[in-house]
């Protein structure tokens, strides 16, 4: 390993460009990358990683600029460097992962086409043996079928096959550096896991240096040898793997890693014969021809919150639509307070509508853009309760304080002048103001920040104490169910295949699948994935297990 | 691919039923035009019987449902009817050339027409996409402004305008084309082609400019997709990215516009063939109409409605055939 570092930022200045102003992204960060060493860049959405990372390689989206700073990649200056000597650089000696492999690899053609394009197009290889070359990095990431995957299109390979297919692109040159953003945040944690142990070998086995930026700790502890955790286009501090998790200098990295505290204790169970909120009686449900839920049953209760975990494509979602009525069910029934709802939504009462409300993943796209937050709230208001005029801005201020929002500040404004978290915060809202029995939340918390999910776990289970509300708490997240659930369903390929107290299904002995999930959640120890992979083996985890079951 | 020609064969069905609907419009405007073949061709002295008379021998005594399902099975069998003119014709001058009906009346005009569109398209649409793949490879430069304005100026102004500004420069000026294209018959191909340039030319810059920035405008909104960045982050060159990335996710926009433009060349170019006495198929029309010889013109416009359905119908397969989620399903 020679002295001089393979990148070398100093004081780099970011600056995005809004309407006619440039606002600041990064104000003057450092950043070194010895050769084979792995950098784990870490903080909240909008701390600016992914403009860094992308920095590294002297590369800048539309509408950034960078102000201030240089950037060396082994030598050369990448911020004066011409844009042939970048080209040539790209893709050959730097190399790139993104978050959405099926967004970035191109639909229009096959995987392997596009894997040898980088060592044809830079002279380093010749079309065959880069096939040939192509084919074996996918045997050694553990693709399955090595020698046809690559012959398929995008659209015909899962999302954590594509995402290995992309580190496999990504390595096709033998860089030097490869820049991996959010690699495994879109999928599942059985997946996940697969995924970050072929990034893994694959790093170590090229002794390829990498900048690993995630908002996930317990992944980056299992990554990189270094953290850099960053905030707002500051850097907090930096610091090696084990010494940044067992002794972290600043507040705002003690904060990051004690969010994973908030956890309500378990309530006892249920007294028999008390009548469910809602019960889920033997449903089956169809799209067109296709079956995709098999004889779901459970019981919701008042006061309650019952977690529905499962991977996607496990039925989670078609379960509320089938609850709310979007869906009739093919077969079974959906109870309220013992009484058989109407298939459609379309045959039930005003009060049957008005007793189940859903708070939705997505706060941005579920709130009219064009609508004030006064309007949002009041609509509800006015279309279950009847209430108008003063009488309805009095109930929609009352609201507005319940979800920890000043009334008079937030009334007029446009969704689009609220953070992601007081979006969510509205979502509650509008779901409130039908004062139902029944909210179903369907992954609520997923594309929020750790600190602000919290912040509306809290909140939901206060209204939930408040009000007696019963929650169906839809997630793929194993600590969110930690933090929230009473009950827990574990769904599968559209069956129950568990369910039972919480307390209960954290602890052993768990039905197989369980156990697979369970396990699969990185943990904050450095050590997780290496003493997993030992004690499973590598064909025990992720999507080989479940194919497995 | 069954998935595909389920889809093809149901927009076939959809064209068919689409042609039906049309000829009954075609059928109902025809009809009301003012005054009809008789009058017109006995003049305003004409005396009643003889108007009758005429009207009983061409059929337009009959009443219209009778005459439109006489006219569509016609056509469903193949036979688009008897010309007025040249039946008139015919009788007057009691020599019949064979030359009645209006198959055979339409038949050179139409091939003349379809010549003509096939080397404004030769020469078209390959340059509108070359154009608009360098003005978003160029976007905003001075040679996409350059494009852009050129290709506008050219579709804002009339058409015989152009028309004589080609015929100044290349045929007066520097007389390097014919600036009368009378084609016939048993000419030379080379001829032909030579004949057909200045009227093609004329036509490739009224048409060019939709394309053009439909292409650039299809490859531009793509350019902020993540394969577009993936593609630049492997270090390739701007063209590859644009050619290679960009351009094969962009062509159901383009193919669309080139279809529409390709119809307009079948189906609108009455003014370029009167400017350079090109005997196409817009001519006729336009001279039918005035004569009303009703059974040409229920021809023309029945075969311009197919030109559109044809070529959108082919549009929208090679849309389908260029999405590889429909072409490879999973």
């Amino acid at each position: 390993m020679s002295e001089e570092p393979l990148v070398k930022i100093r004081g780099i200045k970011l600056e995005g460009r809004s309407d006619e102003t440039w606002s600041p992204i990064i104000n003057g960060v450092d950043l070194t990358l010895a050769r084979g060493e792995v950098l784990g860049l870490i903080g909240e959405s909008g701390a600016g990683k992914s403009t860094l990372g992308l920095a590294a390689m002297g590369y800048t989206r539309d509408g950034v600029r960078i102000s201030e700073g240089t950037v060396e990649f082994d030598g050369i200056d990448l911020l004066s460097a011409s844009a042939a000597t970048k080209r040539d650089l790209l893709g050959k000696r730097i190399a790139y992962v993104a978050q959405s492999a099926a967004a970035s690899f191109n639909p229009a053609h096959k995987l392997i086409d596009q894997h040898i394009e980088g060592p044809v197009q830079h002279g380093v290889n010749d079309r065959s043996a880069s096939e040939e070359d192509g084919i074996e990095l996918y045997r050694k990431l553990r693709l399955p079928n090595p020698e046809e995957i690559g012959f398929r299109y995008p659209h015909q390979v899962s999302g954590g096959q594509l995402q290995r297919a992309m580190t496999a692109m990504a390595m096709s040159c033998r860089p030097d550096l490869i820049i991996f953003d959010e690699p495994t945040t879109a999928l599942d944690v059985t997946t996940q896991i697969e995924v970050l142990a072929s990034i893994r070998d694959i790093v170590e086995q090229y002794n390829t240096a990498a900048i690993y930026i995630t908002h996930d700790l317990a992944v980056v502890a299992q990554m990189a040898d270094r953290i850099k955790v960053l905030l707002k286009g500051d850097e907090v501090e930096t610091a090696d793997t084990r010494t940044m998790l067992s002794a972290p200098t600043q507040e705002y990295t003690k904060s990051l890693w004690a969010v994973r505290s908030f956890e309500r204790p378990q309530k006892p169970a249920v007294a028999t014969g008390a009548v469910p909120v809602i019960s889920v009686q033997n449903v089956d449900a169809a799209y067109g021809k296709v079956p995709v839920l098999y004889d779901v049953s459970f019981d919701m209760h008042s006061g309650r919150t019952v977690a529905v975990v499962g991977e996607s494509g496990s039925g989670k979602s078609t379960t509320a639509r089938c609850i709310t009525g979007l869906l009739p069910p093919t077969a079974g029934q959906i109870m309220l307070d013992g009484e058989a709802l109407p298939p459609d939504y379309r045959k039930r009462s005003k009060d049957q509508l008005r007793q189940v409300q859903m708070i939705y993943q997505m706060a941005d796209t579920a709130l009219n853009p064009r609508m004030s937050i006064g309007q949002i709230i009041a609509r509800p208001v006015q279309f279950y309760l009847g209430l108008t005029g003063a009488e309805k801005r009095k109930r929609v201020d009352a609201l507005l304080e319940q979800i920890e929002l000043e009334p008079t500040e937030y009334y007029n404004r446009l969704p689009s002048e609220l953070s992601g978290g007081q979006k969510q915060r509205i979502g509650i809202a509008r779901a409130l103001a039908a004062e139902p029995k029944f909210i179903i939340c369907d992954e609520v918390t997923s594309a929020l920040d750790q600190l602000v999910a919290e912040g509306i776990l809290r909140l939901l289970a206060r209204l939930q104490d408040q009000l007696s509300l019963s929650y169906m708490f839809i997630t793929h997240d194993l600590a969110t169910v930690k933090a929230i659930a009473d009950e827990v369903v574990v769904m599968k390929d559209g069956r129950v295949i568990e369910q039972g107290q919480k307390d209960e299904m954290f602890r052993p002995p768990h039905h197989a699948y369980t156990d697979l999930l369970l396990s699969s959640v990185p943990e904050m120890d450095p050590d997780w994935l290496t003493n997993l992979l030992a004690e499973r083996g590598v064909d025990n985890i992720g999507d080989a297990a479940v194919d497995k079951m | 691919m069954g998935n595909v020609l389920t889809i093809i064969l149901q927009r076939l069905a959809l064209g068919a039923l689409t042609l039906l609907i049309v000829s009954i419009v075609i059928f109902v405007a025809v009809n009301l035009l003012p005054g009809d073949f008789a009058q017109n061709i006995l003049g305003q002295g004409a005396t009643p019987d003889a108007v009758a008379s005429i009207r009983r021998d061409l059929g337009l005594d009959q009443p219209p449902l009778t005459r439109y399902f006489d006219w569509l099975g016609g056509v469903l069998q193949g036979d688009l009817g008897t010309s007025f003119a040249q039946a008139n014709f015919a009788s007057f001058t009691g020599t019949d050339s064979g030359a009645t009906t209006v198959a055979a009346q339409i038949a050179p005009r139409f091939a003349n027409t379809m010549f003509l569109a096939m080397v404004t398209a030769i020469i078209a649409v390959p340059l509108s996409i070359t154009l608009g793949v360098l003005a978003a490879l160029y976007r905003n430069s001075v040679f996409d402004r350059a494009a852009n304005i050129t290709t506008l100026s050219s579709i804002s102004s009339p058409e015989f305008f152009l028309a004589y500004i080609l015929i100044l420069f290349l045929a007066v000026l520097n007389p390097i084309l014919p600036s009368l294209s009378n084609i016939y018959e048993g000419m030379a191909f080379s001829e032909r082609l030579q004949k057909s340039l200045l009227p093609a030319l004329t036509l490739t810059l009224v048409v060019t400019a939709h394309m053009m920035r439909m292409t650039r405008a299809a490859i531009i909104n793509l350019l902020a997709s993540p394969y577009i960045e993936m593609a630049r982050l492997k270090g390739l060159s701007p063209m590859r990215v644009i050619v290679k990335h960009a351009l094969p996710n962009a062509l159901a926009p383009i193919i669309n516009v080139i279809a529409l433009n390709l119809a307009y060349l079948i189906t609108g170019v009455v003014v370029v063939e009167v400017v350079f006495v090109y005997p196409g198929i817009g001519q006729l029309f336009v001279d039918s109409v005035k004569i009303r010889d009703i059974p040409v013109v229920q021809a023309c416009c029945l075969i311009f409605a197919t030109a559109y359905i044809l070529l959108n119908l082919t549009a929208d397969i090679m849309s389908i055939l260029s999405n590889p989620r429909l072409r490879h399903p999973k």
